[in-house]
């Protein structure tokens, strides 16, 4: 459904993405991760067909976003991070005013309006100036307008930024129930947006992919071990010594005093050898866990090890750093 | 609806909800108003006197001595009240960063121009016919020549066609409101000064182009009655050209 290839953008001598290189297939949530300035929404303006690019392609729907920029635009359904909302309007207004220049036959559009006010829940302020509306509304008015002309493709620039924890569950969720049946492409610099929507997830910085896969295989690409986090209640001081003897042990960190972090080969579980060894010798076993590694670590390894050339290169025997989260067993 | 009808819809009922639309017209029929008035009473007062002391009603002409004045005295308050109405026009847009709805709606940037230039045009053409009331009024009561009023009108529509397209140009230069009045204000002025400018330089090649370049003359032509092509020309090309120059940077906001 979406083609980039080899996609830059120069904003004079600055580089704002270079050689962007993606695709999208019909049904698909992509999401497009970043820290802030990365590049995300320049690639965004330029595949709804109103920014044209420096070399390189972007086809949408079989579309050229360069040369048939008017197909495109009857195609996306854009949310800017802004949404662009005329405040002295009326909900019901100003979704008829995008219904007629986004072409929607007028017969159509009360019934397009009824469709999207029910979707996004806006029925209760259909009525209401936009001005007056709060954070959560405006965002899902300019949600809506995007959705007005059922698009098959929508662009969605950090559709939850500024949204309370419950309004963004409200946004992620419907994101899921438009998958399938739109082919979506977000972005978000907020890492577990990207694992709540997406099943793939490019990860953009400084203007270059720097990786582009599911979120699974992106965490594998990164993982060289299994870690497990120990917490024990009395270590004797010889546990790390013998916590490493143990058979399928790489490495045992000792993180402080009771926590310490044992390394296996990757594919191996340790977690009942070790789990039995320590009640076996009565040091008190507190906690157990597997260590995985998030998205967040991932994007943290790409973005910041970035300089070195040879970003997934990272010692084995070193530890996670500390934004480790951990899922319990 | 076409595209181009949906803009200018969207324009219009901007217009009417926000105050600008009424004060403006108020302003402006108030300012109109007087300017019919004042003269009438004058002319009323002179006739008063002349009937006191030569014991007759002298011959007043009142296309010369009301109409024309107040329509000369009607473009300069234009001037001043026509950027008022395109100052909001591109730069509210940018401000509240709608543009990029309309950058990404199956919109062409003409439709944009266009559609904006027209609900504007529709605002002042609306006003205009608001001040025909004080025209009518006093032809109830007296005698005038009615030909030079509707090619005054006509001249009238045309400059405050170029004063809007030159207002709607500085509005899209601009995210802010206030650059875009005062920048409207600058053009114009100077645009206006070039009829001065031609009469220094004389009747040398120069002068004549630098005055033709002015609104005043054309304007002044179409107040006596005179409706030359030349002077159609003139507006319809100072009005095309100022979309032109908008269409251009409007386009080239695009690619930032």
């Amino acid at each position: 459904m979406i083609q980039v290839e080899h996609l830059t953008k120069r904003y004079g001598p600055k580089t704002a993405i270079e050689d962007v290189t993606f695709s999208v297939e019909k049904g698909e949530v992509l999401a497009f991760l970043g820290p802030n300035g990365a590049g995300k929404t320049t690639t965004m303006r330029i595949l709804t067909g109103s920014l044209p690019a420096s070399s390189g392609t972007a086809r949408v729907g079989g579309y050229d976003c360069f040369d048939q920029p008017m197909e495109v635009k009857h195609i996306i359904g854009y949310l800017p991070e802004f949404p662009p909302l005329y405040t002295e309007m009326t909900v019901t207004e100003y979704l008829t005013f995008v219904a007629r220049i986004k072409g929607v036959p007028p017969a159509q559009i009360p019934a397009a309006m009824d469709h999207v006010l029910q979707r996004l829940s806006l029925g209760e302020v259909r009525g209401r100036l936009i001005a007056n509306l709060s954070r959560g509304f405006k965002q899902r008015v300019g949600l809506a307008q995007a959705l007005i002309h059922n698009p098959p493709v929508l662009v969605l620039d950090e559709p939850t930024s500024g949204l309370d924890p419950k309004q963004i569950i409200e946004i992620r969720q419907l994101i899921k129930e438009l998958a399938g049946s739109h082919t979506i492409i977000l972005s978000t610099h907020i890492l577990p947006e990207a694992t709540a929507v997406a099943r793939r997830v490019v990860i953009i910085h400084e203007g270059r992919i720097v990786a582009e896969d599911s979120q699974e295989r992106l965490s594998a690409r990164l993982r060289r071990s299994e870690k497990v986090s120990i917490t024990i209640k009395t270590p004797p001081p010889e546990a790390r010594v013998r916590l490493s003897a143990l058979p399928g042990v790489l490495s045992v960190h000792q993180d402080d005093l009771n926590t310490f972090l044992v390394e296996g080969e990757l594919g191996s579980d340790l977690r009942e050898d070790l789990a039995r060894f320590i009640v076996g010798n009565q040091w008190g076993l507190l906690e157990l866990k597997l260590v995985t590694i998030t998205l967040e670590d991932v994007f943290l390894r790409l973005t910041q090890e970035e300089q070195p050339a040879e970003p997934p290169k990272t010692d084995a025997s070193e530890p996670l750093p500390p934004q480790t989260s951990e899922t319990g067993v | 609806m076409s595209p181009l009808g949906a803009i200018v819809r969207k324009e219009l009922r901007t217009y009417f909800v926000s105050p600008i639309a009424y004060v403006v017209a108020g302003v402006f029929l108030l300012l109109l108003g007087l300017l019919l008035f004042l003269p009438v009473l004058a002319i009323s007062n002179q006739s008063l006197q002349m009937l006191r002391m030569q014991g007759g009603l002298p011959d007043v002409n009142l296309n010369q001595l009301v109409f024309r004045p107040a329509f000369a005295n009607m473009a300069v308050v234009m001037l001043l009240v026509v950027p008022i109405l395109t100052m909001r026009l591109f730069a509210e847009e940018k401000k509240l960063k709608t543009m990029e709805l309309l950058y990404t709606s199956p919109l062409t940037i003409t439709d944009i121009v266009v559609g904006k230039f027209v609900a504007a045009f529709v605002v002042f053409a609306g006003m205009m016919l608001l001040t025909a009331t004080g025209v009518l009024g006093l032809g109830a009561i007296a005698d005038f020549q009615w030909a030079p009023i509707w090619t005054a009108y006509l001249g009238t529509l045309l400059l405050g066609g170029v004063f809007l397209s030159v207002g709607l140009l500085a509005s899209g230069l601009t995210e802010n409101q206030v650059i875009a009045v005062i920048l409207s204000f600058g053009l114009l002025l100077v645009l206006w000064l070039f009829h001065w400018m031609g009469q220094l330089l004389g009747d040398s090649p120069m002068g004549q182009v630098v005055s033709y370049l002015s609104p005043l003359g054309h304007f002044d032509a179409m107040v006596n009655g005179l409706v030359n092509t030349k002077d159609l020309v003139y507006f319809a090309a100072a009005i095309v050209f100022s979309l032109f120059l908008a269409h251009r940077v409007i386009e080239s906001q695009r690619w930032r």
